[in-house]
């Protein structure tokens, strides 16, 4: 069983990587580009026989893949 | 003072300020240095512990989040809870925030840039021993870290303030502030003042040949938390 994690800052945390991306399509011309976030993207394979897949999934997400401190995060079965 | 103190180093992989800071004690302190690696069970009898800078499994995750999962912070969270003195430093100070043994969180530099530089501390208050020894001092120690920009929600930052918590900020009055952390933080402590973690490295300011001897002051506080 497969389960999608996204992992973002934020948004009220400054994404640096973003802002510099957004610049620089900024200077290529996609002036009507108005933000960039960046984010990770995991995909957890769990066992068949775990028999809570969606709150180890959580779980993982939650307690390790994200700081919840700074980050938002998304899980999604695939 | 700090006369046959029995202190503990932490080895990741990827730990590189560790030889630095056994370097400094054995050159400085009359104190025993014992190497600890992450996969041990326990820590050894120790009176204070040291988390140095590097890039602990790469980096991976988050800086700091993947050591501290690792086998021996089990020890290090009871060492601490306990009342035990530690001192993360740079990467160690990440540990200590994905342990959750600070509050709060070092994000990438707002500048995208690695900063290598001096930086100019101040010593903010607080009744902590680290306040008293180093009180009212401006201090110059080296930083180097890509992710040292310190972040924590606004009810989390009241709560810094008000248990006088933050230790070191940079001086970015009068120089700046070099990877955009919340009200300029450098360095923080936990509530009973015996965990602390800084971004700067005190190791590397040992000596006039360093450019600095003021993170002398700062291993002398350290070693003051140690009852």
């Amino acid at each position: 069983m497969k389960y999608e994690v996204i992992v973002q800052l934020k948004p009220e945390v400054l994404d640096p990587e973003g802002r510099a991306i957004r610049k620089s399509l900024d200077r290529l011309g996609f002036n009507s580009l108005r933000d960039v976030q960046v984010s990770k993207r995991y995909v957890l394979e769990l066992d068949e026989q775990d028999k809570n897949p969606d709150a180890t999934a959580h779980k993982i997400a939650e307690e390790y893949l994200a700081n919840v401190v700074a980050e938002s995060f998304t899980v999604e079965k695939i | 003072m700090s006369i046959n103190k029995r202190i503990g180093i932490l080895q990741f992989p990827g730990s590189n300020c560790d030889e630095d800071c056994i370097k400094c004690f054995r050159e400085y302190f009359n104190t025993e240095l014992i190497r600890i690696w992450h996969q041990d069970d326990v820590l050894p009898e120790i009176d204070g512990l040291i988390i140095p800078g590097g890039f602990s499994y790469g980096d991976y995750l988050r800086g700091g989040s993947l050591a501290s999962h690792s086998k021996i912070m089990d020890s290090v969270r009871s060492f601490a809870q306990s009342g035990g003195s530690v001192i993360g430093i740079c990467n160690g100070f990440q540990i200590l925030t994905e342990s959750h043994l600070l509050p709060g969180v070092l994000l990438r530099n707002d500048n995208q840039k690695f900063v290598c530089e001096f930086s100019r501390l101040k010593v903010a208050k607080g009744k902590s021993l680290y306040h008293k020894v180093l009180a009212e001092k401006t201090l110059s120690v080296p930083i180097a870290h890509g992710a040292g920009r310190y972040y924590i929600d606004a009810t989390g930052l009241k709560r810094l303030r008000e248990n006088g918590q933050i230790v070191f900020t940079y001086d970015s009055e009068t120089y700046h502030n070099p990877n955009g952390s919340l009200e300029a933080i450098a360095g923080i402590c936990s509530e009973n003042g015996k965990v602390l973690g800084m971004m700067p490295h005190p190791e590397r300011a040992v000596h006039e040949l360093f450019g600095s001897e003021d993170g002398l002051a700062i291993w002398q506080a350290f070693l003051a938390t140690i009852s």
